[in-house]
């Protein structure tokens, strides 16, 4: 069997050429990790976006997780989303922790004080994945001390359901997820929640061409943890994280997003560290169907 | 069994956007009709919105400048429309109402494939709004030359 770098060799020249060579299309991201908010990729469009989060353990050894984001803008009110996680322990090992398929369905028409959005996810990792994209439950920082001999050991299937709320207000979004997760074994629903609050630099455009003007950067701050389960719907033993989110949407189409979070209580990871490269490429569907010879 | 999942995974992403092109394709003529449609139904009370930078001057080029980033892609270059989207120099856009347009760029038309647009800020929109309109008067100021 071909290890998961060998695949990883041969996927990253690829994803260098999207990244950094291929059309592209500007982009106007939040700058948040976890929070969603309401906004859809646009149809027919392609992002893709290099993912990682470095972590220090209370208990065990810090590690880097990775993740490769492939999301296609399906229609104007659906969204799909694919992804492929990774993490390198120190003092341990790098392995391949396993894949996401995620789905966002826009029901209203037209934009509300409020908007929802309905979130669908099927994971299928192992119990080594550290990306720390949601965090429900009772998960804790503890879990992920032992080593990934023994965490992969552990399969997670499974279904992720979120209500996404999120509002404008004066330039200011304001985004509330509530999550709920279940493992296709017999283990109870988990419970969690994200919130995130963003507002770009400056709110009008200037008329000149720019990299470094404020319009292009947005700031805000992201809070997320667990709520417990079905059999204990509570705070304790669980973690919560609080981090600034910082976004640079450049001319170029490129994305690039830092976050410091800091955990709350003894359960959380003391401190995680995120960055992010994201790129967005229009009329990918029309360039796959010319491709394959359809109708121009 | 590495095949499948690869194969899986290229079928989940290729089917809808085929699918969506498709229909892209096959539905320009209509759809475009349906776009003007939208901005009759634009709400009394955002129709008569004014630009509150109806006054400024730069609004109009740095309303270009986030045409060119956002909008030329499916609108066009020079915004006279294409397959995907339908031109902004058509006189059913260049008679709207400041507050039509604000309205429909911020609304979207969605199950038609226009993204909402209220993801940036609003004075952005209303450059946007300044923007689309400068070229109607820019045709009608030298109508064998597209406005820059």
């Amino acid at each position: 069997m071909q290890s998961p770098f060998f695949t990883l060799s041969r996927i990253a020249p690829v994803l260098f050429f999207l990244l950094f060579l291929g059309p592209s299309l500007a982009a106007q991201e939040r700058p948040y990790f976890v929070a969603y908010d309401h906004y859809l990729e646009e149809p027919g469009s392609l992002e893709v976006a290099v993912d990682s989060t470095f972590a220090t353990q209370r208990t065990g050894n810090d590690f880097v997780s990775y993740w490769t984001e492939i999301e296609y803008g399906v229609t104007g009110w659906w969204t799909t989303e694919f992804y492929l996680d990774g993490q390198s322990t120190f003092r341990d090992s790098t392995i391949f922790t396993g894949y996401r398929w995620e789905n966002r369905f826009r029901p209203l028409r037209r934009e509300h004080w409020i908007n929802p959005l309905l979130y669908v996810e099927f994971e299928n990792v192992n119990g080594a994945d550290k990306i720390l994209k949601e965090v429900v439950g009772h998960d804790v920082a503890a879990d992920k001390a032992e080593s990934n001999s023994v965490l992969r050991q552990e399969r997670e299937r499974e279904f992720e359901l979120k209500l996404i709320l999120s509002s404008n207000w004066k330039g200011w979004n304001l985004s509330e997820n509530v999550l709920a997760v279940k493992n296709i074994n017999n283990s109870p629903w988990e419970f969690g929640y994200a919130l995130g609050v963003s507002r770009p630099l400056a709110l009008k455009a200037s008329a000149r061409r720019c990299t470094l003007c404020r319009e292009n950067f947005a700031a805000g701050m992201e809070m997320y943890g667990g709520l417990g389960d079905r059999h204990s719907f509570e705070l304790k033993d669980t973690s919560h994280y609080l981090a600034p989110v910082v976004a640079w949407n450049l001319p170029s189409g490129m994305t690039l997003r830092v976050s410091p979070g800091f955990g709350l209580n003894g359960n959380s990871q003391r401190f995680l560290l995120r960055w992010s490269v994201s790129r967005e490429f229009a009329g990918f569907g029309a360039a796959v169907r010319r491709m394959l010879g359809g109708r121009r | 069994m590495k095949s499948a999942i690869a194969l899986g995974i290229a079928l989940l992403f290729l089917g809808p956007a085929l699918a969506q092109t498709e229909k892209e394709q096959s539905g320009g003529a209509a759809k475009k009709e349906s776009s003007y449609a939208e901005l009759a139904q634009t709400p009394e009370k955002a129709r008569n919105r004014k630009n509150p930078l109806e006054g400024d001057a730069e609004a109009p080029a740095a309303g270009k400048k986030l045409f060119e980033r956002h909008c030329a892609e499916c609108h066009g270059e020079d915004a006279a429309g294409s397959p995907k989207a339908p031109s902004l120099r058509a006189a059913a856009v260049q008679k709207a109402a400041p507050g039509a347009l604000f309205w429909v760029l911020s609304n979207g038309v969605v199950r038609r494939g226009m993204p909402v647009w209220s993801k940036l800020p609003e004075a952005q929109r209303w450059q946007l709004v300044r923007y689309v309109q400068s070229l109607g008067a820019a045709a009608n100021a030298d109508p064998t030359s597209p406005p820059r």
